[in-house]
């Protein structure tokens, strides 16, 4: 078994007043911002609104300076980021970048890559996108067929990715892909940072099931990249993937997706709560404190240079239950039926979040693999 | 952890890993005292644990304190050790005498209410109270009182209090316990200011949660290890991947039963006024129905027996997430507080534990 513990989260003395510089600009800037567009959070795209917090500092915050970050503490960081999902602001535009791909430069890119794009991150101007789920490799990521091949010059690419969130607006994706035998599951890997204006790639749309448009199918064609868009070492890819996904499954997204559905509720039940509904909502407000207590404890661990890929998994399946149950409890709690269109707060939040709740146990591992990984550190397999 | 964390839960832990084994808790079912056992629990000064050394305590930190009841709750130790750090903390907080023995404190029910009035040159104390912890194995029982607007602490002996055996379902002594009678000036104090009913409950479920904690984390290690020798169809059952995944749902409460814990240990000395015991209370208490479940799913049969010693520690979950408030208890006291809070105050509450 191995070990499960979430130590205590590290403290730092000084984030109060962040926080409540956070809050105050929050409060200015997203003064009148509707719930229904509030829900949508991490999932909604404002490239305005993403240049804004990099003026402010609040992007690539425990990066060295050197390449535009700020040294700030992991708390420090994460403190901004609960900030900003907790009132719904829309992240999305940098979220990934901020998250992973930045992270992922800093630390096996070349520095050339580090010079020329961390900055450009933190300064909120430029965006990502993840390249790792293909039509038929899901969940079994060794299997992409994607698939770089050395040429004069550089590599040329072809294949299909899919499930490419904002793929339609991000500058940039990390592509992950084959680049050695087929057999080789692991080892045969390699990723990419490739400029999605480069000609062969088309970017198409997909609609979720309530309509919207925020996935993609990201197409390369006979797409040559230069040498320096490799990523680490050829062959690397897959432990880059792996280390990845720690920062992928723990942050605060991971348990807030309906957290603006919650508040909704509480502002509707108001002062008239029955002692059922206070303990329906005390149950959940319960489940987000001590969610948050071990997020805060993995993003301690990565400050540490530790590599909590077990915990993360954990706070990602516990999180994903909870942020799908509010919408459930909500429905009985209010007995309306949701409408997204409806002018009224509650009704369209909680119809948004109904028809979202679906990718929370999909998007960054499914339930099933991420108990699997949790059963192989007990020892399981 | 602390170095003396480190140092507490070792010390502890040895000392409750020689000592309670499944013969020790078949016999503390049909009711024999662990005399033995007690005296080394004594001699560690662990009831003395969350008495400042000024007041002649050991003076551990909140954390520390909670962690020995972890430890001891993963072992099923069948004595009343939270009960008589709490009823030393009360005595200590009111200025009379600690105890010399085990202990315990009363009420633990919010219903239940004792009568203290003055009498003669002292005080007269009478009430009932229900499922008082080892109430017949006490030598001094903590009871706290009201009379004229404040809350005082009453330091009674054995001789002074009747009990009627009750038990939770672990057949942990949950005793009845009736009181009739003078007692001097020398027993009874004021508490500090602030201070009452509602700190002994609070400070109850924190241990509770502390114990809740341990026990789950037994629970899952015995599991794991079980699923890993018995084989079906040939092969361990822990190699199904059906199986697999129940034992992550409850790796995963287990992980949050132990924030949970954390949470309420830093929460304990601000007794009533910590929402963290709440929070911690209410989630332990989801963990412990979910982990028991799944532990006897996974076992079959066998953990269906009183043969095997799973029930001592499923047992103890069922019972302990029910005392000092069960999760409908602090949930709703923890709704109240978001709704007190108002819809754009629930997140800097939430924040701010
Ligand atoms: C909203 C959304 C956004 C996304 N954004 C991105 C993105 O930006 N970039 C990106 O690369 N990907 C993205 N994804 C893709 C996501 O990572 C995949 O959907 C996910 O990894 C699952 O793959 P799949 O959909 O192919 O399902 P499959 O892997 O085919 O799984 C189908 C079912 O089978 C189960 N299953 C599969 N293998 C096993 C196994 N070994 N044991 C038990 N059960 C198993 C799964 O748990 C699931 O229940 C996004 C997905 C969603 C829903």
């Amino acid at each position: 078994m191995q070990d499960f513990s979430f130590p205590a989260p590290p403290t730092a003395p000084d984030t109060a007043e962040l926080r409540a510089e956070v809050r105050a600009f929050l409060a200015a800037e997203l003064a009148g911002y509707p719930a229904a567009e509030r829900i949508r959070s991490w999932s909604g795209f404002d490239a305005d609104f993403s240049r804004k917090l990099g003026q402010r500092g609040w992007i690539g915050m425990t990066w060295p300076k050197q390449y535009g970050g700020h040294e700030r503490s992991a708390l420090e960081r994460y403190v901004v980021l609960e900030e900003l999902l907790a009132a719904g602001a829309p992240v999305a535009a940098h979220w990934i970048a901020d998250r992973q791909s930045g992270p992922l430069l800093l630390k096996v890119g070349t520095e050339e890559q580090k010079r020329t794009i961390l900055p450009r991150i933190a300064a909120g101007e430029f965006f990502f996108c993840i390249g790792m789920s293909e039509p038929d490799s899901g969940s079994d990521l060794a299997a992409v067929r994607t698939r770089a091949v050395p040429v004069e010059g550089g590599w040329r690419v072809n294949g299909t990715k899919l499930w490419t969130t904002y793929a339609h607006h991000a500058h940039a994706i990390i592509l992950y892909c084959r680049t050695g035998a087929a057999d080789d599951r692991h080892g045969g890997t390699s990723q990419f940072l490739v400029d999605l204006t480069l000609p062969g790639i088309t970017v198409r749309p997909i609609a979720d099931l309530s309509g919207a448009r925020h996935f993609n199918e990201v197409v390369f064609e006979d797409v040559i990249l230069p040498h320096s868009a490799l990523i680490g070492q050829e062959g690397d890819g897959w432990n880059q993937v792996m280390s990845e996904l720690a920062y992928e499954r723990s942050g605060p997204e991971r348990f807030l997706s309906t957290f603006v559905l919650f508040v909704e509720l509480v502002r509707t039940l108001g002062s008239q709560m029955t002692p059922d509904a206070a303990g329906a909502l005390g149950r959940l407000g319960v489940h987000l404190v001590v969610l948050r207590r071990l997020s805060r404890s993995v993003a301690g661990m990565l400050q540490d240079g530790r590599n909590p890929a077990l915990q993360a998994s954990v706070v990602k399946d516990l999180g994903a239950l909870v942020e799908q149950e509010i919408p459930e409890i909500a429905r009985q709690l209010m007995a309306m039926e949701p409408d997204l269109r409806s002018h009224d707060a509650l009704s369209s939040v909680l119809g948004y979040s109904i028809l979202n709740a679906p990718a929370f146990s999909l998007r960054g591992g499914t339930r099933e693999i991420l108990r699997g990984i949790i059963a192989r550190g007990l020892g399981l397999r | 952890m602390s170095e003396t964390s480190q140092i507490v839960r070792d010390t502890a832990n040895r000392l409750f890993t020689e000592r309670i084994s499944p013969q020790l808790l078949l016999g503390a079912e049909t009711g024999a005292w662990l005399g033995e056992e007690w005296t080394l629990i004594e001699e560690m000064g662990l009831p003395l644990a969350m008495v400042g050394e000024e007041d002649g305590g050991v003076g551990l930190d909140d954390v520390d304190a909670a962690m020995l009841i972890r430890v001891a709750g993963a072992n099923a130790v069948p004595l009343p050790l939270a009960e008589t750090m709490l009823a030393n903390r009360f005595l200590a907080a009111a200025g009379l005498p600690l105890s010399s023995g085990p202990a315990t404190v009363a009420p633990v029910r919010p219903t239940d209410r004792f009568h203290l009035e003055r009498a003669g040159g002292g005080w007269h104390l009478s009430g009932t109270a229900h499922r008082i912890p080892w109430a017949r194995s006490a030598q001094t029982v903590l009871v706290l009182a009201e009379a004229g607007g404040q809350t005082f602490a009453v330091r009674l002996d054995d001789g002074q209090v009747r009990t009627e055996s009750a038990h939770n379902l672990a057949v942990e002594p949950r005793d009845s316990l009736f009181v009739d009678g003078a007692v001097p000036d020398t027993a009874v104090a004021p508490l500090p200011d602030g201070m009452g009913f509602g700190d002994l409950m609070a400070m109850g479920a924190a241990l509770r949660t502390a114990a809740m904690a341990g026990a789950i984390g037994r629970v899952l290690e015995l599991t794991v290890g079980y699923a890993n020798e018995r084989a079906q169809f040939g092969r361990p059952i822990g190699k199904f991947q059906a199986i697999q995944q129940s034992l992550a749902v409850m790796a995963g409460h287990a992980a949050a039963a132990s924030g949970a814990a954390d949470l309420a240990a830093e929460g304990l000395s601000q007794g009533a006024r910590s929402l963290t015991v709440a929070v911690g209370k209410a989630r332990a208490g989801e963990a412990a129905g979910v982990v028991a479940t799944i532990a006897h799913q996974v076992h079959g049969a066998i953990g269906f027996t009183h043969e095997h010693s799973l029930h001592f520690l499923t047992k103890r979950l069922w019972s302990w997430r029910d005392e000092f408030g069960n999760e409908a208890h602090w949930n709703r006291l923890f709704g109240q507080r978001m709704a007190e809070a108002g819809a754009d105050g629930v997140w800097p509450l939430i924040a701010s534990l």
